[in-house]
Order: structure tokens, then sequence, then C-alpha cells
């Protein structure tokens, strides 16, 4: 007697999906022929010794590899992509972190690097990376996503994989000093409301912040248990957990407090959202709600009909993700989908849903929520509000189609 | 265990001098609660201290015009963003006024930057590209006169100090808004 099949989300019921493709074939043709099973060469010779190589690197028949969506003109000023495709739960590996530089990836020598935090402050200080492992410390958990991932404002192109559209998001576990604590040690004085963040990189890359959007602020000098990697800033970066990732200042040399803007290129003529009345919005720093279905997702073919589990993640600059539904009908019905525990403040969350795909069409996709109560947006609400130039923020319900053949790509 | 006695101690420390000292700047103790850090004085950090601000905070002196700016324009610059500043490589920098309620919005340092002093913070701190911060002041200045005379914000004589610079009208000024979001809402 075969086992109860398990309830899965299809596009007809759970009793027909329990009723399946799968199931029918199997009882009009019996079971199929297994050949018996080798004992392979690695089962019967010794392996490799320990520490060969010293540090670990992953199995030769794994080839995942962060990737521009385009060839750049200057690979220095330019970004590669997370391949979320090929990932599971939420931690981003640090080889497979996103980039996104602006004047290329400086060699920095740790013993020569220095942070510099003067203006309008009590104690102007100079400090080096020894200096600031003897703070107090603390490590979390964040993601941090580049402003300009996903562009779907205008034209998208259906052979984009999840790693083209949302690529450049990736979450990892920040190990640094607070930022109150160093304000702490240099003393604000009363008149400060701004600060100039400032790298040690060929573009000297700035913003400024307001000392009221630096809830959480970390100085990082650790990712995933080990030193930052030079493409995230190596020896030192901002960490702003939740907002845009080009505030999170990488080679972090120089912080000046300050009473108002700076007004630097990044802040006037770079990272800001242009609107249909030809005016700009400015410091739009918060990552709003938003999540992707990567499992299945563009390039992926479904072999067979059958069993699948649609996964995701979801993710808000605002707090925790509360919920995250699923639609494989293009949005006509939604399921909400299981949440891997635990579920944390302006960190990814991985959402999982079975699935039983019944060998025809299917739009699948996905729509988070988080503490707020704010809803991920349809990406026809989003141009009703700020038409198609505003290039960043880009948070709308992002679909997949999976075709009658099993194939899988991008539909807007 | 052993850095929170320290800390605390030094904590401690501090707390008393402030408390048997007179307030005021000649009481300022140069390190904070931690004890670390050296103090970072105007002159050791002056290379590094860079940035400039729309009222001018931060301009050096020295000056630059638009003859000067054309010639290092021409040797710096063109090669990526265009013999006139129409793009390359690299952004567009002149041109686009009126465009940026249209469809195809162009972005330039004409139509879109808000402050003139920007321009010169980003040229003396990133650019040229394949060289940054290789240019003098003056050179700084003269390149952002002559940007600036290409979009026609500026006449074909100016020459740009730290007096002038921050008084250039921009087409744009006004053209930034607050952040408005939650703007999108469907419950």
């Amino acid at each position: 007697m075969p086992p109860t099949s398990v309830p899965l989300f299809g596009r007809r019921s759970f009793l027909a999906g329990a009723l399946g493709v799968g199931g029918s074939a199997l009882a009009a043709e019996g079971p199929p022929q297994v050949p018996a099973l080798q004992v392979p060469l690695w089962t019967r010779e010794p392996g490799r010794g320990v520490a060969s190589p010293g540090y670990g690197v992953p199995s030769s028949f794994e080839r995942l590899t962060r990737k521009p969506r385009t060839s750049p003109a200057f690979p220095g000023a330019a970004s590669a992509g997370t391949p979320l495709q090929h990932l599971h739960g939420t931690i981003t590996p640090s080889g497979l972190h996103f980039e996104r530089h602006h004047g290329g990836v400086p060699a920095i020598d740790p013993g020569q690097h220095r942070l510099v935090v003067h203006g309008l402050v009590e104690r102007p200080l100079i400090l080096t990376m020894d200096d600031l492992v003897r703070f107090p410390s603390v490590s979390r958990l964040h993601f941090l996503e580049c402003s300009g991932n996903t562009p779907a404002w205008q034209k998208t192109n259906p052979a984009w994989t999840v790693q083209d559209t949302h690529g450049l998001l990736s979450c990892a576990e920040w190990t640094g000093v607070e930022l109150a604590t160093l304000l702490d040690e240099v003393g604000c004085k009363p008149e400060a409301s701004w600060l100039l963040a400032e790298g040690a990189d060929a573009a000297a890359m700035t913003r400024s912040l307001p000392l009221s959007a630096l809830d959480g602020a970390i100085l990082a000098y650790a990712q995933n248990g080990e030193a930052l990697r030079p493409e995230q800033g190596y020896p030192l970066r901002l960490f702003l957990p939740g907002l845009e990732g080009n505030l999170s200042i990488k080679w972090l040399r120089r912080i000046k407090l300050g009473d108002r803007p700076f007004q630097t290129r990044e802040e006037t003529s770079k990272y800001t959202d242009l609107l249909p009345d030809g005016t700009a919005r400015q410091f739009t720093f918060t990552m709003e709600a938003k999540s992707v279905v990567t499992t299945p997702s563009g390039g992926h073919r479904l072999k067979e009909p059958g069993a699948y589990e649609i996964s995701g993640l979801a993710w808000s600059g605002r707090g925790r993700i509360t919920g995250v539904e699923v639609s494989v009908d293009g949005g006509a019905s939604w399921r909400p989908a299981a949440l891997q525990e635990p579920v944390l403040s302006r960190c990814l969350t991985r959402f999982r849903l079975p699935w039983r795909w019944d060998g025809g069409p299917a739009l699948i996709q996905s729509r988070a929520t988080d503490e707020t109560g704010y809803r991920q947006p349809t990406r026809g609400a989003l141009i009703a509000a700020r038409g198609t130039n505003s290039i960043y923020h880009f948070n709308g319900i992002y679909g997949w189609q999976v075709a009658a053949g099993g194939s899988v790509r991008h539909v807007a | 265990m052993w850095r929170e006695t320290v800390s605390r101690a030094a904590g401690l420390a501090a707390c008393l001098l402030l408390g048997l000292m007179p307030a005021g700047p000649a009481s300022a103790d140069p390190l904070g609660p931690h004890r670390l850090g050296r103090p970072a004085t105007p002159e050791a950090i002056a290379p590094w201290n860079i940035d400039v601000r729309p009222d001018g905070a931060g301009l050096s002196p020295g000056r630059g015009g638009v003859a000067e700016g054309r010639a290092i324009y021409a040797a710096r610059c063109a090669g990526c963003h265009g013999e006139a500043g129409q793009g390359g490589a690299a952004d567009r920098l002149v041109g686009g006024q009126g465009t940026l309620a249209s469809s195809k919005p162009v972005r330039t340092v004409g139509s879109f930057w808000p402050y003139a002093t920007t321009l010169f913070d980003y040229v003396r701190r990133a650019m040229p590209f394949d060289a940054p911060q290789s240019l003098s002041d003056a050179e700084v200045y003269a390149v952002s006169a002559y940007l600036l005379h290409l979009n026609g914000v500026v006449p074909a004589d100016a020459v740009l100090d730290a007096a002038s610079l921050p008084a250039v009208a921009m087409p744009n000024r006004d053209g930034f808004v607050a952040d408005a979001r939650p703007d999108v809402t469907e419950k």
C-alpha cells in the first residue's frame, strides 16, 4: 500500500494533487527497473588529508560565481550579483556576497589603515584597527541590498535569472563596534545632526546621514566570522541595517560630524529617485518590504510534473517579515508560505511552500508583509505612484512563468 | 572581563576628571572613556579632510577659469566623457535641461546637479577615474568652470574660486524633494 501523499498546493485541489500524474503512471506501468548501486572509487581508497588546502574551498563540482548583469565599461565601477537561485537558507557565503564598487577594490594594509572621527565632536580621534577591535563589539545578522537591485521600472528581459534581477542582495553576520559606542567616545556636540562617511577607495565614496537614521549602525570589521572580504570593505566598513547598500561606506576612513547634509555627488546626482514631474526624491534610505521566489526561477527547468518546493527570500528594512504569500496563478489566489525561524529584523527570511506542478503553465509570484503592516505592492501600483524613471528602490511583486514544457522565465 | 574592568575604570576616571575640573574647552580631555586612539589634530588629518559643502565650507584657496579648464578637460576627461561632454564610456556631463519630466530624462551637471560645490568636491576626490586626486585645486576649479560653461551656467570668461563657486546658480537647485515613502499601500 503506497504511503499517504503529502498535501501540496496545486492549481486544482489538494485532493487532485494527491491523485496526481506520478501516481497514475506508477499504477499503470509498475515499478521502474533500478540498476544495482556501484561502490565508487572514493569509497575504496582514502581521501586527502587535513588542511589541504588550509583554507577550505567548495567542492570542485560546485561552480557558483558572482557575475555582472551586463559587461561593464569600467569593471571597477560596476556591480556583480549573488547567485540566489543556487543558494539555500539565508546566509550568503562571503565569497558570493554581491559587489558594487565606484572606484574598484583597494588593497588596503590594515596596519596602515586609519579611521578619523572629527567635525562637531569634543574629542576628534584617529584610530587604528588595533584600537577599534578593543572597543565593545556586537555581531548581528542583516541583509544588504543595493538600491538599484531589480531593474524593473522599465522594460525587463525574459532571459534574466534571479541573480540578474535580485542578486544585488546578500545576508551575513556582521561584527564590529556600534557606531553609537564610537560617537560616545568622541562626544558629539549638541549641534551635530548629520555625519559624512568617507571611504579610502579611489572613489573616496561619501554619503551624508542624519544621526536620526543610524539605529543599529555598526563599524564592521568582520563578516561571517572572519575579517571582511576586500570587496566588502576590508578592513573596516560602515554597516547600516535596512538601508540602501551604498550608504554602508566600505573601506571606511573618515566620519565627520556636521549640522547639515554635505550634498555629495552620490546623494544628489546619483542615488536620488526621479519622479514624473521632474523632481527627484533625495535621502531615500529605507529598503521597503520585498520578496522573490528563488526556486523555481528564471533559467530553471522542471523535469516532470509532480512535487516541488517553492522557496524564496523575503526582507524588510523596517523590521521583521510577518508573512509571505505565494500565488501560482498570476495573483488570482494566494496561499501563505511557511517562514523559516528565526525570523530576524532587517534580515533575510526564507519562505517555503510545497507545490504540485500539474505540467501546465503556472505564473509563480510572492508578496511579503512586514511588522509595520506594509505589504509588497504590485509593479503597476509602484509605477502609478512613481512613474518609470526612478531607477532605484523597485520592490514590486515579481513573477516567474513556468511554461507547459517546464522552462521558467521572467514575465513583468 | 578584563576589558570590562579596564573600561569601567577608564570611564570612572573620566567622570572624576569632569567632576573635579571646570567645564569648557580648557578642561577637555583629548581621549574618550576607552582611552583609545590619538587626538586628530587639524594638521594631521588635512590630507583626508577634503569635503566641500554647498556653503563653501572646505573649499581651497586658488582659482581656475574656463580657458584653462578647456585644456585640462581635453587632456584628462574627454577620453571617457566625450570631447564636448556629450558622454562616452562614462556619463554624459552636458545638456539635458528641460528633459527631467520627460520619458527620457537626461541627467547631467547642467540639468540635474543642484550644487556647483558638489562638482568641485567630486572631481577633486574621484576624478579622473584612472588617477583620482591627481589634479591641483586650481585645476579642479578650472575644470569645474569649463563644465559649467559647457552647460550654459557660467560665461566664457568665468573664473571660479572659494567665493564665486558657491554663488553659482544651478538650474536644478530646487529640483529635490524629501522621501515620501511609504507611498504605495495596498492592504
